[in-house]
C-alpha cells in the first residue's frame, strides 16, 4: 500500500472540530467547544454536519439490511438466530413465507442452517428478522456454495458504488455472490475454483480498501489472476 | 548519596524506548500489544457481546470486565499461572480506571471483556496494561470519550523519576528501601486521573510533583498510541 489515502483517520477522543462550525453527527460528541470522534474511524463532513465511520468493531445491525445469520435455537413462535452484533435476532413464524406447521419448524429450518435474511426492526436490545422479500427468490436457505466473513465495515466496498465492485466480480468469475451487510459473505459458482477465485478476489478488495481508485486496480488484478484461478 | 543517575542512563524524565502496536490477535474484536523497555503487554478485546448469566446484565448500561494475567514465564522465577490476589486486585483497579472513558450507555444489556497478558515483566505492568487495553478498546470500535495513557513515577530517595523500572523499584538506600512507585493515569483530553496508587512514602509536595512529571509523561505515551493506531489501515 504505497498510495497515500486522502481520508484522515481519527481516534477516539481527538478533537476533529473547533467552534460552532459543524454539529456533531454520529461516533462524535460535544466536549466543551470541540466536536471530538468517540470512534476509531475516518471523518466525514457535509455541510454543517460532522460525523466519524468506523473502521472496525462489530457489526451493527440496521433496519433494512440483508445479512446471512446463522440459526441458534428454535423458540415457540420462531427462531433465535446470529446475525453478528451484540444482540440475538428473532425470526418470527409470520415473517416467513407460506405456512409452516409449529411441529414442522425443525425441518424448515434447523439449527445450524444457515438463511439469507433481511432485518426490518432493531430495537433498544433486539433485532427482528424477515424472510418475505419483494424480490423472488432473495432471502432463502443456503444450501451450498462457499461462505467466507470479512470485516463488516469493508462491505461497502465490497459491494462499490450501486453494486459495481460485486457485479464485476461475478461477471469474471462466473459465480452468484450475495453480501451480508454482517461480512458474511455467500458464493455460489458451477465449479468449486471459480468459487475460489471469487474469494481471493474479495480478499482483496477487503486488503486495499484504503486505496483510491479501488475499481481500476481489481480489474487489473482479475485480469492478471484470470489464468491462475483456473488451473 | 543521592539518586543522580539513572542506573540505564536515561534523563530524569525520560520513559523507556515504547514499542505499540494494534491488531495483534485476529480472532479478538480489538487488540494491541504495548511494550515499555522490558514490560511487554498484550490485550485482547471481545465484545460488545449478551452478557450470560442473564442476572448480571444491566439494563441500563454496558458491563466492562478486565482479566489481568501475568504469563508464568514474565519474570525471572516462574510464577504459578492462574488468578492471583495480585491479579485480581490490578484487574480491578484496571476495570475502574477504564469504566469512566467507555460510553457504556449506549451498550445496554452487553459486556465488554477485555484480556491483558503480560508477556515480559519489568515494572510498570498493570500501566503497560492500560495503556494496551486503551488502544484494544479503540481498535474494537466501542465508543469512548477520550483515550487513557498510564504510567509509573518514581520518587528515589526524594528524586522524581520517570517510568521506573525493576532495577529502581529495588532502589536501596543506607541498606533500607528507598523508592516509592507511583502508578497513574490521565485521560488525554480533560486531563482527569482514574488511577492513582502508591507503594511507598512521599511527602505531600514531592507528590505534586510526580503528578506533574506523570502528565507529561503520559501525553508522550498518548502520542505513540495515536500513531500506531492511525497506522492501523
Amino acid at each position: 500500500m504505497t498510495e497515500k489515502s486522502k481520508k484522515e483517520i481519527v481516534i477516539p477522543g481527538e478533537i476533529i472540530a473547533k467552534g460552532d462550525e459543524f454539529l456533531p453527527g454520529d461516533w462524535t460528541m460535544k466536549q466543551g467547544d470541540n466536536v471530538v470522534s468517540t470512534r476509531l474511524g475516518v471523518v466525514e463532513k457535509s455541510d454543517k454536519l460532522i460525523k466519524v465511520i468506523p473502521l472496525s468493531g462489530v457489526y451493527i445491525p440496521r433496519p433494512g439490511n440483508t445479512v446471512i445469520g446463522e440459526v441458534k435455537d428454535i423458540a415457540v413462535a420462531g427462531w433465535m438466530m446470529d446475525v453478528g452484533g451484540p444482540y440475538s435476532a428473532f425470526l418470527p413464524l409470520r415473517e416467513c413465507p407460506g405456512f409452516i406447521e409449529t411441529s414442522e419448524m425443525e425441518n424448515v429450518y434447523g439449527i445450524g442452517d444457515l438463511l439469507v435474511t433481511q432485518i426490518f426492526n432493531v430495537g433498544r436490545t433486539s433485532v427482528d428478522l424477515t424472510m418475505k422479500s419483494r424480490e423472488r427468490g432473495a432471502l432463502t436457505k443456503i444450501k451450498d456454495g462457499t461462505i467466507i466473513k470479512v470485516n463488516p465495515h469493508r462491505v461497502p466496498r465490497v459491494i462499490g458504488k450501486e453494486g459495481s465492485m460485486i457485479s464485476l466480480i461475478k461477471n469474471a468469475t462466473k459465480t452468484n455472490i450475495t453480501v451480508g451487510q454482517n461480512g458474511i459473505i455467500w458464493i455460489k459458482g458451477d465449479k468449486i475454483d471459480d468459487e475460489l477465485f471469487a474469494e481471493r478476489a474479495i480478499k482483496f478488495i477487503v486488503e486495499n480498501t484504503t486505496a483510491d481508485g479501488l475499481t481500476e486496480k481489481v480489474e487489473k488484478w482479475l485480469a492478471e489472476n484470470k489464468e491462475g484461478g483456473k488451473k | 548519596m543521592a539518586y543522580t543517575k539513572r542506573f540505564d542512563g536515561r534523563k530524569l524524565d525520560e520513559l523507556r524506548p515504547i514499542q505499540a502496536k494494534v491488531g495483534v490477535i485476529p480472532n479478538a474484536d480489538g487488540s494491541a500489544l504495548f511494550g515499555q523497555g522490558d514490560t511487554i503487554a498484550i490485550a485482547a478485546v471481545y465484545g460488545p457481546k449478551i452478557l450470560n448469566p442473564k442476572h448480571q446484565q444491566n439494563p441500563e448500561k454496558g458491563v466492562l470486565r478486565v482479566h489481568y494475567n501475568m504469563l508464568s514465564f514474565s519474570v525471572g522465577e516462574r510464577i504459578k499461572p492462574g488468578v492471583s490476589r495480585r491479579s485480581q486486585e490490578i484487574s480491578k483497579v484496571t476495570e475502574w480506571a477504564l469504566t469512566p472513558l467507555v460510553m457504556l450507555d449506549e451498550l445496554p444489556g452487553t459486556v465488554i471483556d477485555i484480556h491483558i497478558n503480560i508477556l515480559q515483566a519489568n515494572a510498570g505492568t498493570r500501566c503497560a496494561g492500560i495503556n494496551a487495553a486503551a488502544m484494544a478498546l479503540a481498535h474494537a470500535g466501542i465508543p469512548m470519550k477520550e483515550m487513557i495513557s498510564a504510567v509509573a513515577i518514581g520518587s528515589m530517595g526524594g528524586t522524581i523519576t520517570t517510568d521506573i523500572s525493576k532495577e529502581e523499584e529495588d532502589y536501596e538506600e543506607d541498606g533500607e528501601k528507598a523508592a516509592t512507585d507511583i502508578p497513574m493515569t490521565f485521560l488525554s483530553n480533560s486531563e482527569k486521573i482514574t488511577l492513582l496508587q502508591l507503594d511507598g512514602a512521599i511527602p505531600a509536595k514531592k507528590l505534586k510533583e510526580a503528578l506533574e512529571a506523570g502528565k507529561e509523561a503520559c501525553k508522550k505515551i498518548n502520542e505513540y498510541q495515536k500513531k500506531a493506531l492511525k497506522e492501523y489501515k
